[in-house]
């Protein structure tokens, strides 16, 4: 099932340091938004909020509300454990688990919180996930081997079979790419045009290209400087933002006059 | 194109240091092959004699050793009871230092943490004779009631059966107070490995809905196994050595004995060597410095075999000898 994200009026804070700050915006089910913006602006800081990963981070804290389809994950009660099994996350670096087997890596989230299933049903979900990563007629004769013998690429695909394997409703990806070669984006951004049908996504990308091809929807972050907040400054179809954006900062950004 | 490639000329202070650390290494190693040299010529007129037939190993009036008939019979109880005690205070000790070592990397508040380390680190300053008093005036008395329960109800169990000590002068007392003593090396190893986990996989479990100690079992655990291991090892290499933990809350007598709760209770080789130098004749010492010799391999062994768990497993070990399988 794929769900709509809200964020209103979110700030993100390290300590006392306001990282990012005043967020709206509308994520719609079944689309993938990119989010651009120079470093340091406060993409991966604001994607983290998403899922409360970033209070993973000693000091680190938000105001505001993030609704999942209307329900406020930062509400009190809300256990951040179960707001992470409906939105998983995939990192810039592909973090598979060294010691686990490819196997073991796929089923490490449903094996969490005493989750049970038979050897078949497991088999399955195996395959199903890696087949939905585009990656099990690569692995399927050596699902014993370590995710660590994997290439850059495949492992990246297995973190995604992994966070896809749990069902989530939204898959947020913090620059998924920029570890890997072109092939290998390829196969990625093919992938994510797939995940597409059934879950919400969220990408951060510094690559425009990889922006207009894989998003519906563009969100420009941006900073005044050093040391000051980071805002969203333009949100808007990616047609839109790449062609005529409202705001002069996003033109200057896109076009590649800035940062 | 050779000629390039040949060194530069050094300057004198990376000669000189060079030297100096060459020769501390030498130092060390002519220490180490010193005190074998020592111990073999001291140990062999004690090991090579016909214990049987010589009027000061059979000296009833000083010493152990009379009623021996050879080195072997005599170091025996004494190897088992330095590596039987050193395996209980193991059993004790290692899950509660893993515990200790856990809570301050990954549960504690910052601020609390730093405080628990420096303790733990304090407690590896006590002197043992310390440990040792202790033991003596609050070990052996807290653990009776323990002891008196185990024993009437668990006693058909061998561990804890046999006649149960009135003082408390157990081997069970001896080994909390070694499981103690060995607790600081075993939390500091272990605490600085888990400290070193990448965040990496441990955002990886969380990202997943792993709560906190899931998370430790799939990232944290995994990578610092062989740290766990080779840490439990220099514990016990520590344990084995320990001397006044033993020697002066256990009595100890030349036996082999499992049972943890009795008055007869086996020896250690270094208690043993604390207890009977001064009062042993020439020959007698020759024998305790024979076990002195024992005692001297074993830690070595385990000793080695920590370090070279490490050098073979640790994190990056690890991955270089993965890449040179596939490559
Ligand atoms: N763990 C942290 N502790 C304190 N400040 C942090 C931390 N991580 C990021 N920041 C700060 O928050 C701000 C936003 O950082 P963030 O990593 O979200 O930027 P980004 O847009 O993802 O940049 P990039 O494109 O380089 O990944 C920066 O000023 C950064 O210094
Ligand atoms: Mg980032």
């Amino acid at each position: 099932m794929s769900k709509r994200i809200e964020a209103t009026d979110l700030n993100v804070y390290y300590g006392d340091f306001l990282a990012v700050e005043g967020v709206n915006i509308e994520i719609e089910p079944r689309t993938v938004t990119a989010f651009i913006g120079p470093s340091g602006c406060g993409k991966s800081t604001f994607l983290r909020t998403l899922n409360r990963m970033h209070e993973v981070i000693p000091g680190a804290r938000v105001t505001g509300e993030v609704l999942l389809d209307g329900d406020n994950l930062y509400a009190p009660g809300v256990d951040p454990v179960l707001v992470r099994r409906q939105v998983g996350m995939v990192f810039q670096r592909p973090n598979p688990f060294p010691t686990m087997s490819i196997r073991d890596n796929v089923l490490a989230g449903v094996k969490l919180n005493g989750g049970r299933m038979s050897k078949s049903d497991q088999d399955d979900l195996v395959e199903r996930s890696l087949r939905g990563a585009n990656l099990w007629n690569e692995v399927k004769d050596r699902l014993d081997r370590p995710g660590s013998s994997l290439s850059g690429g495949q492992q990246q695909r297995l973190c995604i079979a992994r966070a896809v394997a749990v069902q989530p409703d939204v898959i947020l990806m913090d620059e998924p790419c920029s570890a890997l070669d072109p092939i290998s984006t390829l196969a990625i951004e093919d992938l994510i045009e797939e995940l597409k049908k059934e879950y919400t996504i969220v990408i951060v990308t510094h690559n425009m290209q990889q922006a207009t091809r894989v998003s519906d929807k563009t969100a420009f972050f941006n900073i005044a400087g050093t040391g000051k907040p980071g805002h969203l400054i333009e949100y808007d179809d990616t047609s839109v933002i790449f062609s005529n954006p409202k705001v002069k900062a996003t033109e200057d950004y896109v076009s590649g006059r800035f940062g | 194109m050779r000629a390039a490639l040949r060194k530069p000329p050094s300057k004198a202070g990376d000669r000189v240091f060079l030297g100096l650390s060459t020769a501390s290494a030498w130092v060390i190693l002519l220490i180490l092959a010193g005190v074998l040299v020592f111990l073999l010529v001291k140990a062999a007129p004690a090991i090579a004699a016909n214990w049987a037939d010589s009027s000061q190993l059979q000296d009833r009036t000083a010493g152990n050793t009379a009623g021996w008939n050879s080195f072997w019979p005599y170091v025996g109880p004494l190897l088992f009871g330095t590596v039987w005690s050193s395996l209980i205070a193991l059993v004790m000790g290692t899950p509660v230092a893993i515990g200790i070592a856990l809570f301050i990397s990954h549960y504690s508040p910052r601020p609390l943490a730093g405080v628990l380390g420096y303790l733990v680190d304090l407690l590896a300053a006590v002197p043992s004779i310390v440990f040792g008093l202790w033991g003596v005036f609050v070990m052996r008395d807290f653990l009776k009631p323990f002891s008196t329960f185990l024993n009437s109800y668990l006693g058909w169990i061998p561990l804890f059966g046999g006649d149960l000590s009135v003082g408390g002068a157990t081997i069970l007392a001896g080994a909390v107070v070694l499981a103690v003593m060995i607790l600081p090396i075993i939390t500091a190893i272990s605490r600085e490995i888990f400290l070193q986990t990448p965040s990496l996989n441990e955002e990886a479990a969380l990202a997943l809905g792993a709560t906190k100690w899931e998370m430790i079992r799939m990232a944290v655990l995994p990578y610092a196994r062989s740290g766990i291991v080779s840490a439990t090892l220099l514990g016990l290499g520590r344990a084995l050595g320990e001397t006044m933990a033993i020697a002066i809350i256990v009595s100890p007598k030349l036996i082999y004995s499992f049972q943890l709760l009795t008055d007869n209770n086996p020896g250690t080789i270094a208690a043993n060597i604390a207890l009977q130098f001064s009062g042993s004749n020439e020959l007698q010492r020759d024998a305790l410095i024979g076990t002195g010799l024992m005692l001297f391999l074993v830690s070595f062994a385990v000793n080695f075999a920590a370090r070279w768990i490490i050098s073979q497993t640790a994190p990056g070990g690890r991955r270089r000898r993965r890449k040179a399988r596939t490559a």
